[in-house]
């Protein structure tokens, strides 16, 4: 029995230093991955916007669709915007929630995120060079980009005027592999293209039955450029040229890379937290924590004594082990998370209080100190158990409410007050426990009945 | 010793002097529901230079086409605004012709919240809170299976629940007319968690009835939920202490941004200590009784000792 102590010392003595270490790491890597805090945008300033898929609400949207499209959104966020740090993530059906820490733009950031950068290969092979020319830089409508309803000839539209009319798309951005920037032996820029192998099969059947046509290439339903077809491109490569500038390119090449979103998307919701507020809120919390736990040690050690003053090393491990988790799950702190922390200091002293309450109980009625100590813990573990289930289940379904709005306050309250339930069982329980026991044993008069507040 | 359960009626009664002005709040001014709820938008700018008067602010956001802005000034020249949802150009706009008319401004935050996200937030709100209840009751009437009724301590536990949530709820709406303060998805995260509190502490009491029940099988009911009560009063009044000590050092250092937040949890979980020794328990001797049934015949005499 008393070796089994000495066992469980020598456990959280390995678990304490463990979590110190990834405690006091800071952007380090550890283990091969990089160890550090996670603060939320509304702790560290950003941006968190909510977009939904622009369709009327009974139309279904694909579960695919919508996988698709948060990974052309996530990288966006990370590639071209250069966040770096972006979490992209599905919200529900039809929402994703995108989260752009340390973002000061979050106007711009929002445009360019929301961005379709729809490309097309357009079909102008009954118009001359000279009548394609003069439609480059205007705004087209194609098959594609308008909806047929049913009974539309499309056919009786062609005598009106080439803006007016309905152009077939061949190919569009879906069709893309890659997209990058070259320069010609000229010295002129050009974005070189890339198509799937599917895209590349339609593009040089095209391409063969219809040499010297026309084929415009079409940028959100603008002409940008309008070359004839020398002949049949069968290896799936093709280039867009136009007296781009290097910038202009590259900014094609990204927004052709990152593609056309498979859904259109709005933005329903915007959250801008500007840094000053974050940092000032960041601090003043950690003040409050701090202070909040003090007290509570001083109150416990002045109320229950010996005992106390070891439910405060547990509670110092507790706080040391659910931190060093939240920087290894890695859950991001937000104002409310640290709430949901500071809360769940209360109710792992809750849990002590409970076992020294009993422990008084049974050392007044005049049992000894080492069988009071266990029927203290035996007899308070159901009402431990039961209320810290109860709290488990507030958590998931918080957790449930979070996630399915992107409301990720919450969610992180819920995270945060979990994991502080399931690790305050163990240190409240097992590790003041064993550090009681470990003290009976070896500092002389700690026995004694006035040290346990009686 | 202490006598709780024999004075409960009077406990009742207190709890519905505390309940009842909060429900008619709520009654006459309703919820002051935040955007996360209704949709709108709301901006929280800070002046570098001098700060714009109320009516200037307002002029602005008509001139820009946003109507019936309602602002709030601090005296750190600081402002709230709140308006109708602003999409990206508008946002965009807006803060152009404000950088434009008042000088350099920051962006405290900027909050936008489309007008179904709203409405869908408050039927999934409502959704929540039915869902954790009827979870909870449902594990604590698990929970309880070896003692006679175990469904009554589940139907206890969340009465005294909905006495929290009544409290809360209440609080904000008289607070909302007084102070100004809104209901957010941080009030809603304060709630949930009172309701969790309050469930904590009412198992509490409980399982010490489910102990005692075994032990002292010849003491009248009545009495043994009393014992039980008294039993567990140290613990949930340190239990109480240390919360609150922690919530208070939040209410006091934690900066304004949480402060509504963390003034809700600590109304929400004196009112669940309450609820928990005053009603919840007491519930139990009242349905063990069936005291309704006297209720209305001899009038108050129950009440009165």
């Amino acid at each position: 029995m008393k070796q089994r102590y000495y066992q469980l010392f020598v456990l959280i003595l390995v678990l304490v230093a463990g979590a110190a270490v990834v405690t006091f790491t800071e952007g380090k890597p550890l283990l091969g991955r990089e160890i550090r805090t996670h603060l939320g945008l509304d702790l560290e300033g950003g941006v968190q916007a909510l977009l939904e898929a622009d369709l009327p609400p009974d139309t279904p949207v694909s579960a695919e669709a919508m996988k698709t499209a948060r990974a052309i959104v996530e990288n966006r966020a990370n590639g071209a915007l250069g966040v770096g740090e972006a979490t992209v993530q599905l919200a529900g059906d039809r929402r994703i929630l995108v989260e752009l820490p340390g973002e000061q733009d979050p106007e711009e950031a929002l445009a360019t995120l929301k961005n379709t950068a729809q490309l097309e290969f357009v079909d102008f092979s009954d118009l001359t060079q000279q009548q394609a020319i003069a439609l480059v830089g205007q705004k087209i409508k194609t098959t594609n980009s308008t909806p047929i309803t049913a009974g539309t000839p499309v056919t009786a539209t062609q005598a009106i005027t080439p803006t007016a009319r309905i152009w077939p798309t061949v190919l569009t951005g879906a069709d893309l592999k890659d997209a990058g920037v070259a320069t010609s032996q000229l010295g002129e820029f050009y974005v070189s293209l890339e198509f799937t192998s599917d895209g590349a099969k339609k593009f040089g059947e095209y391409t063969q039955s219809h040499v010297g046509k026309v084929l415009a290439i079409v940028l959100d339903s603008t002409v940008l450029s309008v070359p004839t077809i020398q002949q049949a491109i069968m290896d799936g490569h093709a280039q867009i040229t136009g007296n781009f500038t290097q910038e202009a390119a590259n900014q094609l090449a990204i927004q052709l890379r990152y593609g056309a979103l498979p859904i259109p998307l709005k933005v329903v919701e915007t959250r801008t937290v500007g840094p000053t507020l974050g940092a000032d809120s960041l601090h003043k919390s950690l003040i409050a924590g701090a202070i909040g736990l003090a007290i509570v040690m001083l109150f416990m050690a002045l109320y229950y004594r010996v005992p106390g003053i070891l439910a405060d090393l547990a509670l110092i491990t507790y706080a040391l082990l659910t931190f060093a988790l939240f920087k290894l799950i890695p859950v991001t702190l937000t104002l409310p998370g640290i709430a949901g922390f500071v809360l769940s200091i209360g109710m792992a002293v809750d849990a002590n209080v409970l076992i020294f309450e009993r422990l008084k109980e049974e050392l007044r009625e005049g049992k000894s100190l080492h069988r009071s100590i266990d029927l203290g813990w035996s007899r308070a573990w159901p009402s431990i158990r039961d209320s810290n289930i109860s709290t488990l289940i507030t958590s998931a379904i918080l957790f449930w409410f979070g996630s399915a709005f992107g409301a990720s306050i919450v969610k992180g309250f819920a995270v945060t007050l979990a994991i502080g339930v399931l690790v305050s069982m163990f240190t409240a329980i097992t590790a003041t426990r064993t550090y009681l026991h470990i003290v009976l044993d070896n500092v002389k008069g700690s026995e004694k009945p006035e040290w346990f507040g009686i | 010793m202490l006598n709780i359960v024999k004075r409960r009626y009077l406990y009742f009664g207190i709890s519905l002097l505390v309940i009842l002005p909060g429900l008619i709040a709520l009654a006459v001014w309703g919820l002051p529901l935040a955007i996360d709820f209704t949709g709108g938008s709301l901006l929280e700018v800070q002046f570098t230079g001098t700060t714009p008067s109320t009516a200037e602010i307002e002029a602005l956001y008509t001139s820009q086409g946003f109507g019936e802005p309602r602002i709030q000034t601090s005296n750190d020249n600081i402002a709230i605004i709140r308006s109708e949802f602003l999409d990206n150009d508008a946002r965009a706009q807006l803060l152009d012709a404000m950088k434009e008319r008042f000088g350099d401004i920051t962006v405290l935050r900027f909050d936008s919240v489309g007008p179904t996200v709203g409405k869908e937030v408050t039927t999934r709100a409502s959704g929540a809170i039915a869902l954790a209840a009827l979870a909870i009751m449902s594990y604590i009437t698990w929970a309880f299976r070896g003692v006679p009724h175990a469904f009554r301590y589940g139907a206890s536990a969340i009465i005294a629940m909905l006495h929290d949530v009544a409290v809360v709820v209440g609080m904000a709406a008289i607070f909302g007319k007084v102070f100004g303060w809104q209901v957010d998805s941080l009030f809603l995260t304060a709630l949930l968690t009172v309701i969790g509190f309050s469930v904590h502490d009412s198992i509490v009491v409980f399982d010490r009835i489910r102990e005692n029940s075994t032990i002292y099988r010849r003491l009248p009911y009545e009495t043994l939920v009393n014992h039980s009560i008294v039993q567990t009063l140290d613990r949930s009044i340190n239990t109480q202490l240390t919360v609150m000590f922690t919530l208070l050092a939040l209410t006091l250092f934690g900066g304004d941004t949480i402060r509504h937040f963390v003034v809700t949890l600590l109304i929400g979980v004196f009112s669940g200590t309450y609820s928990s020794i005053f009603n919840a328990a007491p519930i139990l001797v009242v349905w063990e009784n069936k005291e309704w049934r006297t209720w209305f015949k001899r009038g108050t005499a129950q009440a009165a000792a």
